[in-house]
């Protein structure tokens, strides 16, 4: 066949979804774009649970909760936002079952490792371990969303508390409970801790995989990545932190 | 640098086809002058070995100054050895010392096959390239040179993406054995130039689904290709080929 042939024979401009989302580089962008959105996710959850330190000496000592009560009662009675909770769900577990399939097809990609590796020459060790730390921080959100979200939305399991007349959860008091037992503690700040390293590989990366290559942008989104990883994971460890050593009561 | 001679011990990987399995074989080479090429010093143990009569050991080669893309050997845990932007021809023994002992394996990834010892096939690379690496041209008179005008920093990123060798070290390095350093420089080459605009949106579509046929595994920008490459090929091709590649799926008419 000759050459003319086989380039008017070439597949024309024809892209089906489902070519486009089970390509690699379509995987990748599911990946990206259901990352990106959990970000946004991370950043209304560290700042709803940030409430908590409202009982700070510093803030108001009498809090006792009602300032983190209160939006965590906005956060569980708004239709609007229990809406969103769906699509925060089909987001987790589509980045979940997608990055699993991923990590699959690419372990596939090599059948014979090397018997001397390149390691930290060419890459750092957590984007390289992206598939682990995400395995770690899904089995803490299991533990999590069991202590807190099935307990607030399902059984209803927690203790009444009233504000202005209005009966809602005292979630400030689960949340004590919870992290009086030194084990928890420890089990969340190593999620924690897992979560910064996804974070700080992840974030960035997201915005490449989405197609960000502009030289500038890239090293202003790495270090706002490596910002956000750093802040986010320490404000979410310093809540069973403080509440175990008794810093907000 | 003065010069020196040195003895080593190398640790090569011998394999006699894709369907047996491999092995590493140990060889002493003696009075290796500092001065060699590192493949210089694969013939000296070779013609070692054939007065001895025993199997040379394969591997690839051809311009031995460090443009062609063939040396391919994976060097104590690194594409092309322990020099920085450097293909394996270019490594020369001075990077040894006396007593040294080297490593030495093929690219590893299913879509590069072992034919025999540390040589690889990597027409996975070709049949990419030909699913839409290369432009349209009329016949006729050659186009002026300068009737096209283009910018500066465009002509220089497309050059710079134009300068992959095809080697395949990103290949070897990337844990996914993802081909998309490659892949993004050939994109991006053509992308950035006008002459590249015709066959733009059908050229990412297709060289990417070739990819995905050949078993390389997808791009988690860890950036091990970047450190590797010979010709220190960015890693912003990458995801200038993404979005090359979104824009055009995600837009296309039909």
């Amino acid at each position: 066949m000759s050459i003319f042939v086989q380039i008017f024979q070439q597949k024309s401009l024809r892209m089906k979804w489902s070519e486009f989302f089970t390509s690699s580089v379509g995987r990748k962008f599911v990946m990206g774009l259901t990352g990106l959105f959990l970000i946004t996710f991370l950043i209304i959850h560290v700042s709803i649970n940030a409430c908590i330190f409202a009982d700070l000496p510093i803030f108001n000592e009498n809090d006792n909760g009602s300032v983190f009560n209160r939006a965590a009662h906005f956060m569980g009675s708004t239709i609007l936002i229990r809406i969103m909770e769906v699509g925060l769900f089909a987001g987790i577990i589509l980045h979940i079952v997608q990055g699993y399939m991923l990590e699959l097809k690419n372990r596939s990609a090599r059948s014979v490792g090397y018997a001397v590796n390149l390691g930290e020459r060419g890459s750092k060790w957590y984007s390289r371990s992206m598939g682990l730390l995400g395995t770690i921080i899904l089995l803490f959100l299991v533990i999590h969303i069991s202590h807190f979200w099935v307990k607030a939305r399902i059984t209803h399991a927690l203790e009444p508390v009233t504000y202005n007349g209005v009966e809602m959860h005292n979630m400030f008091e689960e949340m004590k409970m919870v992290f009086s037992q030194p084990w928890v503690v420890i089990l969340y700040v190593l999620g924690c801790i897992s979560l910064a390293y996804h974070l700080a590989h992840g974030f960035q990366s997201a915005f490449r995989t989405v197609g960000v290559h502009n030289r500038k942008y890239n090293q202003l989104l790495t270090s706002i990545g490596y910002g956000f990883s750093i802040i986010v994971s320490l404000v979410f460890a310093l809540m069973p932190v403080a509440m175990y050593l008794g810093w907000v009561k | 640098m003065e010069h020196y001679n040195m003895n080593l011990t190398l640790k090569v990987w011998k394999q006699k086809n894709s369907q047996e399995k491999g092995r590493f074989e140990t060889y002493q080479v003696k009075n290796i002058s500092s001065e060699m090429s590192f493949l210089e010093m694969f013939d000296v143990l070779n013609e070692e070995l054939i007065r001895e009569g025993r199997e040379p050991i394969a591997f690839d080669h051809d311009c031995r100054e460090g443009i062609c893309g063939m040396c391919s050997m994976y060097i104590d845990g690194k594409p092309h050895g322990p020099w920085h932007a450097n293909t394996t021809c270019q490594l020369h023994m001075r990077a040894y010392k006396d007593g040294d002992t080297i490593v030495v394996e093929p690219w590893r990834a299913n879509a590069f096959p072992v034919i025999k010892d540390l040589v690889v096939d990597r027409t996975s690379f070709d049949r990419i390239m030909q699913a839409g690496g290369y432009i349209s041209v009329n016949t006729g008179n050659a186009v002026d040179a300068n009737a096209l005008p283009i910018e500066k920093d465009k002509a220089d990123m497309a050059f710079a993406a134009a300068s992959c060798i095809g080697c395949g070290a990103c290949v070897a390095a990337c844990k996914n054995s993802s081909a998309m350093l490659f892949l993004s420089a050939k994109v991006s080459h053509l992308a950035l130039l006008p002459q590249g605009g015709p066959e733009r949106k059908n050229r990412v579509l297709n060289m990417v689904a070739q990819m995905d046929r050949e078993g390389f595994g997808a791009c988690t920008n860890t950036g091990a290709c970047e450190a590797v490459c010979p010709k220190e090929i960015s890693i912003s091709n990458i995801a200038r080929l993404n979005q090359e590649y979104l824009g055009a799926g995600l837009v296309s008419e039909k």
